[in-house]
């Protein structure tokens, strides 16, 4: 199909852009490595404290932090992925020109995000989770449709992660400025993926309520599916869903921003 | 309407129909702490124009008037807020995307190329998006890039290229698909004299190879005389001139000028008014005159009663024109509130 291939030209670019910041790839690994470390270390002395706490035995909060490590670019967990361009498109106005196109403007977003988030995910992310592995002892499935199903997982996150931002994005067209939001969108998603504890751990109804939300389908799901501490019906069903209804309301938004285009320096 | 109406043709050969068209933002101004005063700003009223299909027309007007705004709605991103809009066959603000296919459009300001990539990968985005056949891709790609001299600069990224570069790569994204009518948003804006005149020959030239249609706005009038046959002048959202760039001399009452040189000196030449001598230096003398009439009897007369020896006609700087005719319409028109 015609469109797909469209698409797919978008995704290979997003892939071969975020490939081409070579400097900042090293950097980012370095990053992640270090912070992977430092996480490493404070785990497994609260683990020490309280053994099996959120349900995981040490080997499994270790291999924890190493996903997040792995994933914390790919899934742009604080922001930092494709929104940032379209942001300052919208606020420039630039955003007219895309319209101009015969294409679909969130689709097209959507394709450039999963082409960056493929390169992060190898360029950024598998070198921290071998350190982890190397180094660490961790508790990494042995069966192959485990990893299969934690593919899988990782795609619906990837959409999550994207359906969040797209809409935090296209709130420039009311606000002119995503700074706050961005702000925002960066705190609340650093805590409530999951990066700083896991949502296991967190008691009580703050607890159920951390892993009902969105966030929690972008590090915590794919973190249990990949463990075996989760049914995977279950948790692609949560994913599915979160997924679903922020796409639709990007849709949704969308229309009533294009529509409401008085476009910046018109 | 002050403007002579220009030569436009009936809806049947019409290839962009605009009727009565009119565009009205709501405008919320703060006042006070929490009181908001809303008001209305009729962007473009009541505009009506047609296009056939290969002709070049200049949209020009001041800063404001309502130009982007037309061609937001030409292009399906505005939706009027009343009136008729058809190009093609279609309308614009329902059929965005499918229109999309048949339009190309260039802005001066912005860039449709993707900026930290080599001109080339533009182009093959081009090619997916537009859903252009393989051959015709090729066939066009290499015709642009002989015509706008992009060979060297293919594989170069948009951002290392200089705006004169970037306007000819921008051009040519905007012609890959073959489109039917190309609007160009002040598309020498910035450029030197060399960049400049290229852009205009090269309009021309796919003019005449395609009859693609073109609708150009500018500032920069020499893109209009050099480009365009039929010029429309839009202010404060109305059409005040839809004519020939000819015509525009004689509704802007411009002057043209006689210069003429005698023998030796002469005090001011005596001709019949409203003509009168507007300088003196030596034997040459500068005779003002209504650009709406021939110059024939006032030459003739001169010749007549004074040793002529020569002489030249200046045509009144449209620049000028055109700011006499927005100043008019500024004085006559009281301010617009509602």
């Amino acid at each position: 199909m015609g469109s797909a291939r469209l698409y797919l030209a978008v995704a290979a670019r997003g892939f071969r852009r975020y490939a081409s910041y070579r400097a900042a790839t090293a950097a980012g690994v370095f990053t992640n490595t270090v912070f992977g470390l430092i996480l490493v270390y404070t785990y497994l002395a609260l683990w020490d404290e309280r053994p099996d706490l959120g349900g995981y035995d040490q080997a499994q909060a270790v291999t924890y932090v190493w996903l997040g490590q792995c994933l914390f670019a790919a899934l742009a967990l604080q922001g930092g992925g494709v929104e940032t361009e379209l942001m300052e498109r919208i606020r420039t106005g630039e955003i007219a020109v895309d319209l101009y196109r015969p294409a679909d403007l969130q689709l097209w977003w959507l394709a450039g995000d999963l082409g960056r988030a493929a390169f992060q995910l190898l360029g950024r992310g598998v070198v921290p989770f071998l350190v982890g592995g190397l180094f660490f002892p961790t508790a990494l499935p042995t069966r192959f449709d485990t990893w299969v199903w934690f593919a899988v997982a990782l795609l619906l996150a990837a959409l999550v992660s994207f359906g969040i931002r797209y809409l935090v994005a296209l709130s420039v067209f009311w606000l002119l400025d995503g700074t706050g939001v961005s702000q925002v969108m960066m705190i609340l998603g650093v805590f409530f993926s999951g990066m700083v504890l896991p949502l296991n751990v967190f008691p009580g109804g703050f607890g159920e309520v951390a892993r009902a939300l969105p966030w929690a389908a972008q590090l915590q799901v794919p973190a249990d599916v990949l463990m075996g501490e989760t049914a995977v019906a279950g948790a692609f069903a949560f994913q599915a869903m979160w997924a679903v209804l922020l796409l639709v309301a990007g849709r949704l938004v969308q229309s009533a921003a294009t529509r409401r285009v008085v476009v910046q320096g018109g | 309407m002050s403007g002579r109406m220009g030569t436009t043709e009936g809806s049947e050969g019409a290839f962009i129909e605009v009727d009565g068209v009119e565009k009205v933002f709501d405008v919320r101004r703060r006042k006070g702490l929490l009181r908001r005063e809303r008001h209305q700003v009729r962007a473009v009223d009541s505009i009506s124009f047609t296009v056939a299909r290969g002709e070049m027309v200049g949209y020009i007007g001041p800063n404001g008037a309502g130009k982007s705004t037309t061609i937001k709605m030409l292009t399906g991103i505005l939706t009027p807020s009343g009136g008729r809009l058809r190009v093609a066959g279609i309308d614009p603000s329902r059929e965005r995307t499918r229109l999309a296919h048949r339009i190309g459009v260039v802005f001066g300001q912005r860039t449709t190329l993707w900026w930290d990539l080599p001109l080339i990968d533009s182009y093959k985005l081009m090619h997916r998006m537009y859903r252009i056949p393989d051959a015709r891709y090729r066939e066009n790609l290499a015709r642009l890039v002989e015509l706008l001299d992009l060979g060297d600069l293919l594989e170069v990224p948009v951002r290392q290229l200089s705006l004169g570069q970037r306007m000819r790569g921008d051009i040519a994204a905007a012609l890959l698909h073959d489109p039917e009518v190309l609007y160009l948003d002040e598309p020498t804006i910035g450029l030197d004299v060399v960049s400049k005149t290229r852009v205009r020959e090269f309009l021309r030239q796919v003019n005449a190879e395609r009859a693609t249609t073109v609708l150009l706005t500018t500032h920069d009038l020499q893109d209009i005389e050099q480009v365009c046959s039929r010029v429309m002048v839009i202010d404060h959202g109305r059409l005040v001139y839809d004519g020939a760039l000819a015509g525009l001399h004689e509704v802007g009452e411009g002057e043209r000028t006689l210069v003429v040189d005698l023998e030796r000196e002469f005090p001011p030449v005596e001709v019949p008014a409203p003509a009168r001598v507007v300088r003196v230096d030596g034997p040459r003398q500068w005779v003002a005159f209504p650009a709406s009439e021939p110059a024939a009897g006032l030459v003739t007369r001169i010749a007549e009663r004074y040793p002529l020896v020569d002489l030249s006609v200046r045509e009144p700087d449209i620049e000028a024109v055109i700011a006499q005719m927005y100043a008019e319409r500024a004085g006559r028109a009281p301010t617009q509130s509602s």
